[in-house]
This record gives structure tokens, sequence and C-alpha cells, in this order.
């Protein structure tokens, strides 16, 4: 057996993600990982590179125990792993990056002329052999350097060669390229660990699947018995994981608040190339709309869209009572009542250095400064109300937010969304990163907010949320709205199925 | 003790207790229990202070400038040109000068916050570009009260008197009138930080600068503002310096920017942005000037007045990390 690992645990802060994982791993075999966004999958792999340390678990390569401090030990244990985000340096010549840490050198000083031979040797399999590798990198389109960056992981003769999603820029010719490659290093005697969210690729790939869900190993076959269907149903799982306190149901006769048509986004790198293409939908007064996908199929944009993130590179029409336009800038959606709640609250949401106090009024901070002059007074009257209304716990308004856990930030940034009096709001993984606790305190508040006749666009990776929450949902795959789901017809297979950009299963 | 030191003013105080027991026990003499040397060190100290003051502003929107020195420089030719060969009104001539300054840090502020050029890179080449500004106003000579007359002959002019009031002591003079200028500055950078909506504007861009423009917050006006405010600060120390050299010298200010740095790192405040504040500032411009005094009243040489000063800021800065990352 080339890699085994046996019983690997790990947890983060106390949180456990992984829960004794085996993993077994033949020479000349392709092992599909599959698992939801946040089955545990990238700890696992991160853990066989070296980044984390398990908590628990051995690994052994060969039937001899290794252990991974860094990536430099799982790369001399013949590791190699090709990551989702690109890890390759732009700003450095093709050969550079092939070599990176192993140069050709001679007395001393890199040969490029060596390199360069050997670049073209290495690139030549992908249908590169003629790309001028003394380029800068960046000057590639992503999908060249998607290929020189598994060109580069497959140079170093690894044996274990793991693959995270690494088709996510390819088109088809490309892919076809990618298998024939894989197939020359399963004959060479390398093992292969692919990720992967494509059906169509999955099977094209396998000849094991593995599936996992929340941190735990469900199910390992061979490939050719396991159903696609039986696939859908090992991902999801039977029950549904804690009660979502389902909202009461939208009014019957609630008119049509917002019309959405012809949403585009231009890619910022690659010109004619579209970050989300024509996407369109209506949604009425006080309802839920979800917008599910997997990763990189374009919720997120659509949100940042319509809150005014993308100023120019933006376009499409809005009909609305009150908003007559796409918002060019957040203060100009903020002005239309619109608010947003993003995803990474340390990245996008939170002033981790300023108090509860200060985070809440950042947008409607002129309302608590008449003239410019600041009441603080004013200030920590309004968040001691949400402190208490959306019970944060919390020291007092005037403590650094970056002392809160994650359950009470997020609450933070809520109270900042709807301090700014919001008819439409938009929650981007509003649990993220939340206890279970917090997590039912924040569905009740979704469910309070929609009462008021707020609108809410909601995107949440954890179906069980999505299906308990939304009224409607939006499957988006690769940019688009591949499929829109009622409440009755939504399940978790019928959504996996339409963002995996399978035929829609839909009544 | 630990809790004590978890407050950067509580570290940056200590650090200053110390420089003054310091002072105390080598006190040259009782040299360090006069009230003159303590006047003269507050008077020597201004001019940096003043510009420190913009920086911490600059700094907290995590950014830096660096073009203050050579706007000092532009400020103080500016305002000696005006005022000595021109004979404008000293109201006038104060305007011009502070106005020129200031347009050189709304320029500065221009290229970072419009066209996304790096804080260092913008204000290194106004460092630059001011410096050659000044040298083109004073046509590259120092601008003094020896005035060529429009006959070609040489005389020496009165210094205006708005020169010998920035010169001078107030109470006695017990004070001079540039620390009260400082002591002012900080005042008002101390009401724009603590108290006006843009003051928290400039800590929220320091803070994180997506969430603040998520959030509304008018990023590119906010950043125009606080180099804005820090060439206007270089501008008044600009005033400052030529009322004390009693001309306008071009080369003047080299390096100050690197002063003005120091004293608001050793304060506490984080190069990060997002953290920090004027009293800190102040507190740090103490440290660094009564250091410098104590090794000069003790006839300690130049040389070894900078290799101590340049390890005792590191020391200093390394004590305020060190507590911040704990």
């Amino acid at each position: 057996m080339l890699l085994q690992m046996s019983d690997i645990s790990k947890g983060f802060f106390g949180i456990p993600v992984l829960h004794g994982i085996d993993l077994h791993l033949d020479a000349g075999q392709t092992l599909v990982l599959a698992g939801e966004n946040g089955a545990g999958k990238s700890t696992l792999m991160k853990i066989l590179g070296g980044v984390h340390s398990p908590d628990s678990g051995s690994i052994l390569i060969d039937g001899q125990p290794v252990i991974l401090r860094q990536p430099l030990d799982a790369e001399r244990a013949g590791i190699a792993i090709i990551h989702q985000e690109l890890s390759v340096i732009g700003a450095m010549s093709v050969q550079d990056n092939l070599f990176l840490g192993h140069e050709i050198t001679r007395l001393g000083m890199v040969n490029r002329r060596d390199q360069g031979r050997r670049a073209q040797e290495l690139l030549r399999p992908f249908g590169l052999g003629d790309i001028d590798t003394s380029r800068r990198l960046e000057t590639f389109p992503i999908a060249v350097r998607q290929l020189i960056e598994i060109a580069r992981a497959t140079s170093r003769d690894a044996r274990v060669i793991v693959m995270d999603e690494p088709t996510s820029s390819l088109a088809d010719p490309d892919v076809a390229k990618l298998v024939q490659i894989m197939a020359d290093m399963k004959s060479r005697g390398a093992g292969i660990i692919f990720i992967s969210h494509k059906m169509s690729e999955i099977y094209q790939v396998a000849d094991q699947i593995m599936v996992m869900r929340d941190g735990r190993h469900v199910a390992t076959s061979a490939a050719a018995e396991m159903s696609p269907q039986a696939l859908i149903t090992n991902l999801v799982g039977r029950e549904l994981t804690g009660q979502i306190p389902a909202p009461p149901p939208l009014e019957a006769d609630a008119p049509e608040m917002m019309k959405v048509s012809g949403l585009s986004v231009a890619s910022p790198t690659l010109p004619g190339q579209w970050v989300i293409q024509d996407v369109g939908f209506s949604v009425r007064r006080g309802e839920i709309l979800g917008f599910s996908g997997l990763q990189g199929s374009g919720c997120s944009d659509v949100f940042h869209a319509l809150y005014g993130s993308f100023g120019r590179r933006a376009r499409g029409t809005i009909l609305s009572e009150t908003i007559r336009s796409l918002p060019r800038s957040p203060r100009e959606a903020i002005a239309h009542r619109i608010a947003f709640l993003p995803a990474d609250r340390k990245e996008s949401g939170l002033i981790l250095q300023m108090s509860v106090a200060q985070n809440i009024t950042l947008p409607t901070l002129p309302k608590f400064s008449p003239g410019g002059w600041l009441s603080n007074g004013d200030e920590n009257r309004c968040a001691g109300g949400y402190i208490e209304a959306l019970r944060i716990r919390c020291m007092g308004p005037r403590q650094p937010v970056r002392f809160l856990s994650g359950g009470n930030q997020q609450k933070v940034l809520l109270a900042r969304c709807l301090e700014t009096k919001p008819i439409l709001l938009l929650l981007d993984e509003p649990t993220r990163g939340v206890d279970v606790g917090a997590k039912h305190e924040i569905y009740e508040l979704i469910s309070q907010i929609r009462k008021q006749g707020t609108t809410i666009l909601l995107i949440t990776t954890e179906l069980p949320e999505m299906l308990g929450l939304a009224d409607r949902i939006c499957v988006m795959h690769r940019g688009h709205i591949s499929n829109v789901l009622s409440r009755d017809e939504a399940t978790q297979e019928n959504i996996l199925a339409a963002a995996m950009g399978g035929e829609a299963q839909s009544a | 003790m630990k809790k004590f030191f978890a407050h950067p003013a509580a570290r940056a105080l200590f650090a200053l207790l110390l420089v003054m027991i310091i002072g105390s026990i080598f006190n040259a003499d009782e040299t360090f229990f006069k009230w003159g040397t303590h006047r003269d060190t507050l008077r020597q100290m201004s001019t940096y202070g003043i510009l420190a003051c913009g920086m911490t502003v600059v700094i907290i929107t995590g950014g830096i400038d660096l073009a203050v020195g050579s706007v000092l420089a532009l400020s103080a030719v500016l305002f000696t040109k005006l005022s000595i060969h021109y004979d404008w009104p000293p109201a006038a001539a104060v305007a011009g000068a502070l106005a020129g300054a200031m347009a050189a840090g709304f320029l500065s502020g221009t290229f970072t916050a419009r066209f996304g050029v790096q804080p260092f890179i913008a204000t290194l080449a106004m460092m630059v570009f001011a410096r050659g500004m000044a040298k083109w106003v004073s046509g590259g000579e120092k601008v003094s009260t020896y005035v060529q007359q429009t006959d070609g002959s040489f005389s020496y002019e009165e210094p205006p008197a708005i020169m010998n009031f920035l010169n001078s002591g107030l109470f006695n003079n017990n004070i001079a009138v540039v620390t009260i200028l400082f002591a002012i500055s900080a005042l008002v950078t101390w009401v724009l930080l603590s108290r006006l909506r843009w003051g928290r504007y400039l800590y929220a861009i320091g803070g994180n600068e997506e969430a603040a423009r998520l959030s509304a917050v008018p990023v590119r006006a906010v950043k125009l503002l606080a180099y804005s405010y820090s060439g206007l600060l270089a501008g008044l120390a600009g005033l400052c310096q030529a009322a004390q050299e009693m001309q306008g010298d071009p080369e003047a200010g080299v390096s100050y920017e690197l002063t003005a740095i120091a004293m608001v790192v050793i304060g506490g405040t984080s190069l990060m942005g997002g953290r920090g504040g004027v009293g800190l500032t102040i507190v740090g411009a103490l440290t660094i000037s009564y250091l410098e005094k104590i090794l000069s009243i003790n006839a300690v040489g130049e040389a070894n007045r900078l290799m101590l000063t340049g390890a005792i800021i590191v020391g200093a800065v390394l004590f305020q990390r060190s507590q911040n990352n704990a």
C-alpha cells in the first residue's frame, strides 16, 4: 500500500474538524475524495501536505511512518499537492516557477539553457511545449497557469499526488489532456488523490471513491460500485443535522419587490470572460431567496454586484419601486437601503480593533455625528439596544470586537446591517464559523427580519440551513442560474445535482 | 504588571519615565533640574513634534508620509520669500506657505487614494519633487534677510515681525512660541482623531480598508484628508524652522521624516494602521528628545549619541511590539 492515513483527528480552537479519518491509496490508483464544502477534505489534505499537524493518528508511506511538520517534509516524502488556489508566483518566469527550490545549476549558477530545455520537456505533454518559458507567468491565461502548476507538481517525481479541484479553470480539451497525464503517472506507479465537485469528471478518473461529511469518513468503495445517485446520497447524508426553525410561510399575496435581469460581471483579469453572466431573478417582499452553488459558482459575486462592490465592472438592470439602477458603490447601495453581510467577517466585515459600538455604527455614522462631531452617548445607546435585542454577549458597547466569539461577532455585523434600515438584506454565509447555539439565534433573527417585510437573499453552504430557511432557491453553476427550485421541489439531492451542472430533476 | 503593560500608553510612558530617571541620575551638575534645559528641549523638539502629529494621522490610515521633510523646506522658502522679498503681510505670507505645503500633501494623497500608488512610493516621489520645488522657489540659495535691491546692490532687511514672534518665548520667555504651536497641533490632531467623524473613518480605513469601503466610508476622500493634513502641518513646521533659522533654507528638513516616524512608532502607534493616537506620539517625541538632550548635556560625542539613539529606538519598538503580540 502506497499511502495509509489512519485515525487522523484534528481540531481548531477546540472545535473538532476531523474525526478519526482513515484513507488508503494504492500505487497506480486514483482515489476521488468527495464531500461538500466544509466536509474536511481540504484539512485532511493540508495534513498530508505538512501544513497542519494532526492531533492524533499516523501516516505511513510504503509502510514507513512519516512525520510531516512542514511542507518541505511532505515534499521529501514524495507527496506533491496541487492546491485549489494557485500557488505559483506570477511575477516569476515559467521556468523559475517550475524549478523553484530545485533549480538546475552549474557551479552554483542557475543554468537557464538546461532549465529551458527541461521545462519544455515537462510542458510538452500538456500541449505547452512551444511557449516561451522565460516569460512571466502572470502574462499567461489562468488555464495555462493551472496546467503549469500541475506540471510543476508532477516534475518532482512525487509518488503521492494530490489534486484539489485542478480543473476549476480548465476547459474540456485541457481536462482531457490532464486525464491522459494522470494515466501516465499512474502507470509509473504514482497514486493520485483527486478532489472534484464535477460529477462527470469524478467518474472519468476515479478508481476508488471516498466520501467525507462533517469531518467524518462516510463511505469508500470502487467507483463502479457507487452509482452517482448513491454518491449524492452519501454526500448529503440521510438526516438533517439539527432542526432549523422554519420561518412562517410567506404571505401568498406578497407583492414583487424587485426584478433583476441581465446581471453580469466582467472578469478583472481576463478580457471577454465573465464572473457571472446574465443572471436574472425576481423576488417578492419579505421573501427569503436562497442562492446555492459550489465554490466559484458566482453566488457571492451576485451579492457583491447588487451591493455595488464591483463598480462599473458590473452591469444589469434592477426594477423596483425604490431601487432604480444597479448601485455603483456600497455607498449608493446603502442609500438605496440595501445591506450586505459579507462571508468572511474578518477580511471584509469587521474592523477588529474597533469596539462593538463603532463597528455597528460605521455605515450610519453621519447619524451619530451631527455637524461632524461624534456623539459617543448616542452610539453607545444604539449599540446597547442591539446588544440587548440580538443578545450579543460582550462586556458592553465599548469592548473591542476582536474579543468576541464568532457568533457574537456575526451578530454585531447583523446589527450593523439592521441599523441601515434595509429593505433588501444580502446575507452571505450568516452562520459560518458560528457555534450551534448562536446559529439558532441567527435563524430566529432572520425569521423576525423577514416578518417585518425585509426581503432577504441568502447564501449558505449548509444545505439543511438553506432548505429550512429559503422560500425559493436559485442554484448557480459556473456563473449562471442553472435552476430555480421552490420550497417543495428543493431537496439536497436536487440542489446538488443542479449545482454540479447536472440536468434538473425538478418537476 | 503584565496587565499594566497591556496598554501601549503604559509602555510608552514607562519608557519616558525611564529616560527621565536616567536624566535625573546623570544630571550634569544639575543642568537637568533647571527649567531652561526643559524649555530648550521642548523648543528643539517642536518642529519634529508638529511633523509627527501629521505623520500619526497618515500612519493610522496604514500609510506613511516620507515627504514631510521636503515639504517643510518648501514651506520655509515660500514663507521667507513672500514675507522678506515680496513684503507680503504676515497673514498672507503664512497662508501662502501653508497652502503650498498642503497642496503637496494633497498631491501625495491623490496618487495614493485616486491612483492606488503605494504610499511609500507616492510620498517618496513627493519628497524628491518638493525638494526640487523648494530649490526652484529659492533659486537654490538660502532665502535670508540679505536682499538684492532693484538697482543691483545688496542690503540687509529687517526680519519681518512675524518671524521674530515665532522665534520668541512667552511667559517671561519660559516657553517657546513654537512649543505652543506644537501643543495646538497636537490638540487639533487629537480632536480630529477622537472627536470627529472623519477621525473614526481614519481608524476604520487603517483597520480594514475593505470593510470600511463596504460600510460606505468615503475611503478616497479620507485618505486625501490625511495626506493634506500631514502636508499642512509640515508647512507649519516649515514656518517654525524658518523663524528659528531666520532664513529659508531649501536644504532644511533632510531626514526629518524619519525622526517623525520614529516618534510615532516609539509612542506605540502601529505602522499597520488602525491603532494608536496622538497622545502616544507626544510621549514618543518626548522620549527621543529628552534622550538626545541628556546625552548632549553629558557631553556624549555625536558619534556615540547617534549610535545610542539608534539602539534605543530599536529597543523601544521591540518593547512595544513584544507586548502587542502577547
